[in-house]
């Protein structure tokens, strides 16, 4: 393993350290429990908390800020947040027009997010986000996984909120966005947890994990390495099964958000080979593209691999997605 | 059973998942995301470094801050199961003058269903409860015949391994590997694997004189 480590049990504090201080302008840190919030506290709004495991940089932390998260709790590595950290951060905005909670749909982050909800005594709601359409049979899963779709729900919502809507608008918009989105990725390599120093899982030189999740565990199934196009046309096809069977009635006036997210270690450059091969697909399909976000927007260490994240848009989303924001990983507007 | 017990149990259950490295991980690496072993270790030298806060408590005290302490310590989803447990389980936990090995039993039983209850799950999901159910019936029922406490603790470190086994030919239906499909049959749960670990180390404490 070949990183930038002093100690191990330091990695997260000083990476989060190092942030709060890149950043001091928009959040601040608070240590034991951890949590990060906007330096300038917006009163009078619900409260949006998010987080999970580390290792997904920018997500969470680095969507807090005007139009997007108020706060974020950021766990150990792959690890979701216990709730005290939650507690202390809905108790440091102290908000009354409530806490909405968002989190990724897997079971730690689930379970914890739930106990902290059942803690608080402040009015709340949680959206779980679960945009991966990777894993095809659901009588196997406990529900969908939620992936780089979140950035999207976080983005919308968090526009939302700032104009004063109420808790359950905001969970409302939080929950329409999710339906509307899907998500595939793809591994070419593994990621390794630094704490556990050799990669999580092995893969040959020439192949990838198809529908691999953000923390390299496995997906649909492991393949052959291909051209990047029939790599993206099995994404592309992923994306439209999964809205046809979510009944996503498509009309040539609808419009899309097309986000090509990295993985962590896959260059910019190859991210917009994948967005030029998928638009190109969407086209053919008849899909109309007018938002687009290429970057590492939810990354999973250092993993060479990329994913895929369709959002049919309305009015009322792109009007939430267009609005200012004012974040460590995303601005524009303002 | 006491606090100093409770005590000891926690310092056999850190070595138990010390001696065990490499099977949590190459479990977790194989069929979830490779950090229940650093998590269960982290949790176990938090819980060790309680021995003075909790040597004062009585045991439904102790097991209780144990529970709040693996609750903000843990994180993942074993963090909030665990820590069910050890809450719930210290409701139920007998006063010492009637501590016998049913009404433990009974104690233990309702930290499992705390599990059942925070968790959504059942036997046969591929998880920790795999093990824990089984020892939990077979523990009610040997402490109703009034079975010896060696006798007990054998039959459940059995009772434990037997569980874990039966998770290998399992599709996970819950937990991290539930997204595998036929994928994770052949694989045993980390979770039941560390559950096993903890009750086997609890079991042989208890056996030792």
């Amino acid at each position: 393993m070949k990183k930038f480590i002093n100690k191990l049990d330091d990695v997260l504090v000083e990476s989060l350290s190092g942030f709060a201080e890149a950043h001091a302008d928009i959040v601040k840190l608070a240590l034991a429990p951890h949590f990060l919030s906007r330096k300038n506290q917006a009163l009078n709004k619900v409260a949006l908390i998010s987080g999970g495991g580390s290792g997904h940089e920018p997500l969470h932390a680095g969507y807090i800020g005007y139009g997007m998260l108020d706060a974020a709790c950021p766990g150990h590595v792959f690890t979701s947040p216990t709730p005290d950290q939650m507690l202390a951060a809905a108790q440091s905005i102290a908000t009354n027009q409530g806490v909405l909670f968002i989190v990724k749909n897997y079971a730690g982050d689930v379970m914890n997010f739930e106990m902290a909800a059942e803690m608080l005594d402040v009015e709340n709601a949680t959206i779980y986000t679960s945009d991966d359409c990777a894993v095809v049979n659901s009588t196997y899963t406990e529900g969908r996984r939620g992936v780089a779709g979140t950035v999207i729900v976080e983005k919308c919502v968090g526009s939302l909120a700032e104009t004063g809507a109420s808790l359950a608008e905001c969970k409302a918009l939080g929950e329409k966005v999710n339906e509307r989105t899907s998500s595939i990725g793809i591994a070419l390599t593994s990621c390794t947890v630094p704490a556990a120093g050799r990669p999580t899982f092995s893969i040959g030189e020439d192949e990838i994990e198809m529908g691999v999740g953000i923390h390299g565990e496995p997906g649909r199934r492991r393949v052959k390495m291909q051209e990047a196009d029939a790599m993206v046309k099995e994404c592309v096809e992923a994306i439209l099964a999964d809205w046809q069977q979510k009944q996503l009635s498509l009309t040539e006036r609808h419009e899309t958000l097309l986000l090509i997210n990295g993985f962590g270690a896959t260059p910019l450059m190859e991210l917009y080979l994948i967005y030029h091969s998928a638009a190109k697909l969407l086209k053919q399909h008849g899909i109309c593209i007018t938002r687009s976000l290429v970057g590492n927007y939810t990354t999973a260490l250092d993993m060479a691999g990329a994913s895929v994240s369709l959002c049919l848009l309305d009015d009322e989303i792109k009007q939430h997605w267009d609005s200012p924001v004012h974040t460590a990983a995303l601005r524009w507007g303002c | 059973m006491h606090t100093a017990f409770i005590l000891d149990a926690a310092k056999a259950i850190q070595q138990s998942i010390l001696d065990n490295e490499a099977a949590l991980e190459s479990l977790d690496r194989a069929i979830g995301d490779g950090d229940h072993y650093i998590n269960m270790k982290r949790g176990a030298q938090a819980i060790v470094g309680m021995q003075e806060e909790l040597a004062s408590l009585n045991t439904a005290l102790a097991l209780n801050k144990i529970g709040l302490k693996l609750l903000s310590t843990l994180g993942g989803a074993s963090g909030p199961l665990l820590a069910s447990f050890f809450m719930s389980m210290a409701k139920q936990w007998p006063a010492a003058e009637n501590a016998n090995p049913l009404s433990i039993a009974l104690a233990f039983d309702a930290g499992v269903q705390a599990i059942m209850l925070r968790g959504k799950a059942d036997l046969g999901e591929k998880t920790m409860l795999d093990v824990l159910i089984p020892v939990s019936q077979q523990f009610k029922q040997l402490a109703e015949k009034n079975q010896s406490k060696a006798y007990i603790c054998s039959a459940l470190i059995e009772s434990a391994e037997q569980g874990l086994i039966n998770t290998r030919d399992l599709i996970a239906t819950k937990g991290r590997a539930a997204g595998l499909g036929e994928r994770a049959i052949g694989h045993l749960d980390p979770g039941a694997k560390s559950c096993q670990l903890m009750i086997t180390a609890v079991c042989q404490l208890a056996l030792t004189p």
